[in-house]
């Protein structure tokens, strides 16, 4: 049995599979399994599986699915796949949609199953055109062969699949601003409680899960909980997607087993630091995680791992930031980044983020004012979670508090040289 | 924006059939807002006022919500763009990787800034969040195509591509 169920039938070059050729190589197996099944066994599954959600949150995905009520007479309920990748330094679901375009359509039909909903939509960023054109190619497929539509394979289920292709704004992938946006409106974020299981798409039960998340989910029917325990070096179960940018050797996602250490993830996989450059500090799991540092190398890359050590596996896509970086421009980065895709519903986000990255840019051009470092700490403070409406401006400041605390120093020098130039 | 200016626009059949499509995908027609103007972005570049009413009258879907998703989604074009829209990823990836220079080129090149379009209307520059192709840093997209990664040397190479 595969090490790497996820990124297997991925070829070199990503062209994906016709249906025929999918087929062949075991797939829609999971889905059959999963027919014959009663719809809570297999959330129960996933809840002995400990499966995680592999969209940052890393929320457990078969408690997510255990809100949804399955009485008879519930209506009309929805599954959604988050594939607005947008987090900055993230690059993974691409790879999946884009490389197996089956295997996508095929946790969608088990998932909706799961939690018997009848209609399912694949949320995807407007970017992704490759993805949205494979994908298109695939469900026409799966619907000529009676995987889509009415009565899935004999089985008395019925499952519609859209695929749903956005315009941009990082906010969108936040759950509830999916469940607007896909509403045709503006993304903006809705309170919770009542929760998306309970109330979601147009007031209807609905389970938002990311690309990855959802991928797991057929494996798991088809090759059992044990096994898919197995493949991780943590308690959290199955592989995960890492993947590395900045100044490596060997950019690029890769698949390995949930608790791999950091230090064998950047030396390994993506081939150590380029000639000339050191490293000096990442972010585990793109621009809302906390930065970790040498001494963290040899930290294990699981969800609880990396909280421990102060930050979030995120997505486990790292971000390598090398020696030449300064880290106030980093920051100045996110935090305009941040800043600027804020959706504008709450004050604290709106408008602490940009003094942040005022700040910064102030910074950052050699104009540092005695007192900025405590009004940077104090947005850390004030953004933080339970702060705003939802977790964006906490995502924001996370780094920035982490920053502050490894690299002081480095603060402290953008001011010091203002004033020591004779600026006010 | 006259009475007259609106009527006088007139959506295809194939904007009709592709906004209709869409909207059968949803229990509430309303949500195919966003697929609606870019069915008519598509092919026209970008959204009219009088595009975006056109869009309202055939749909149903009131034109204050329109015009407040429109705002809302940077993919979504107000005003005319070039033949070819350039977007360069301005996240911390590519940041990292030699944005600032691969920038830098490109203006010069081009002699537009951010939000701009070449005189002869060839290109419009637009910058861009992260576009999912960190290990192909500095990264940038034109028209449908990802390009990664492009030195600043590459650049009359690339553009060559689109006239």
């Amino acid at each position: 049995m595969s090490t790497t169920p996820l990124t297997e039938r991925i070829r070199a070059d990503r062209t994906p599979m016709t249906l025929e050729e999918y087929r062949a190589a075991g797939g829609y197996d999971g889905l059959h399994q999963a027919l014959a099944m009663a719809p809570t066994d297999i959330t129960a599954l996933l809840k002995d599986a400990n499966l995680r959600g592999r969209g940052g949150a890393g929320f457990p995905t078969g408690l997510k699915w255990s809100f949804v009520p399955m009485d008879d007479n519930t209506g009309l309920k929805y599954i959604i796949c988050n594939a607005d990748e947008m987090e900055p330094g993230t690059f993974k679901d691409r790879l999946l949609l884009e490389g197996d375009p089956h295997q996508m359509i095929e946790a969608m039909i088990v998932s909706g199953y799961a939690i018997q909903a009848n209609v399912g939509y694949i949320f995807l960023r407007g970017e992704y055109k490759l993805a949205a054109q494979r994908l298109r190619t695939a469900m026409a497929e799966a619907r000529e062969a009676g995987l889509l539509g009415r009565n899935v394979q004999g089985s008395g289920f019925d499952f519609e699949l859209y695929l749903h292709t956005s315009a941009g704004r990082y906010i969108c992938g936040e759950e509830t601003a999916l469940l607007s946006s896909l509403q045709g409106e503006r993304a903006v974020p809705r309170a919770k409680p009542p929760f998306p299981q309970q109330v979601g798409l147009f007031g209807r039960p609905s389970v938002v899960n990311n690309v990855e998340t959802l991928c797991n989910v057929p494996h798991i029917v088809r090759e059992g909980v044990d096994w898919f325990r197995n493949l991780s070096h943590s308690e959290d179960g199955g592989t995960k997607l890492y993947g590395a940018s900045g100044r490596v050797n060997n950019p690029g996602v890769y698949e390995l087993p949930i608790g791999t250490p950091l230090r064998e993830v950047l030396e390994e996989h993506a081939g150590g630091m380029k000639d000339g450059y050191q490293f000096k500090a990442v972010l585990p799991g793109g621009a809302s995680t906390p930065m970790l540092t040498r001494d963290h190398l040899d930290l294990a890359l699981d969800f609880d791992s990396v909280g421990k050590a102060g930050s979030r596996l995120g997505t486990g896509t790292l971000v390598v930031i090398d020696d030449r970086t300064s880290i106030v421009g980093l920051l100045r980065n996110l935090e305009h980044f941040f800043a600027q895709e804020s959706c504008g519903w709450c004050t604290p986000c709106r408008d602490g983020l940009s003094w942040v990255e005022k700040i910064l840019a102030q910074m950052q051009a050699g104009a540092g004012q005695p007192g900025d470092i405590e009004v940077l700490e104090q947005h850390v403070r004030d953004l933080g979670p339970g702060k705003a409406f939802c977790a964006h401006a906490p995502g924001a400041v996370g780094p920035l508090d982490t920053a502050l605390r490894y690299f002081r120093d480095e603060f402290e020098q953008a001011i010091a040289a203002h004033a020591t130039a004779g600026g006010q | 924006m006259t009475a007259e200016r609106i009527q006088a626009f007139v959506l295809s059949d194939e904007e009709k059939a592709d906004i209709d499509a869409e909207m059968s995908h949803y229990e509430d027609p309303g949500a195919a807002s966003v697929e609606a103007l870019m069915a008519v972005q598509q092919r026209r570049g970008w959204v009219s006022d009088e595009a975006l009413h056109a869009v309202a009258a055939y749909s149903g879907i009131p034109a204050a919500q329109l015009e407040g998703v429109a705002t809302f989604y940077n993919l979504v074009f107000r005003q005319p763009v070039g033949r070819h829209v350039i977007f360069v990823c301005d996240s911390v990836s590519c940041w990292l990787c030699g944005y600032d220079d691969l920038v830098q080129s490109l203006c010069a090149k081009l002699d537009i800034d951010f939000g701009q379009t070449t005189a002869d209307g060839r290109f419009t520059l637009l910058p861009s969040v992260c576009l999912g192709n960190c290990d192909h840093a500095p990264a940038l997209m034109i028209d449908d195509d990802h390009h990664g990664p492009v030195q600043a040397d590459e650049l009359d190479r690339v553009l060559e591509g689109y006239s």
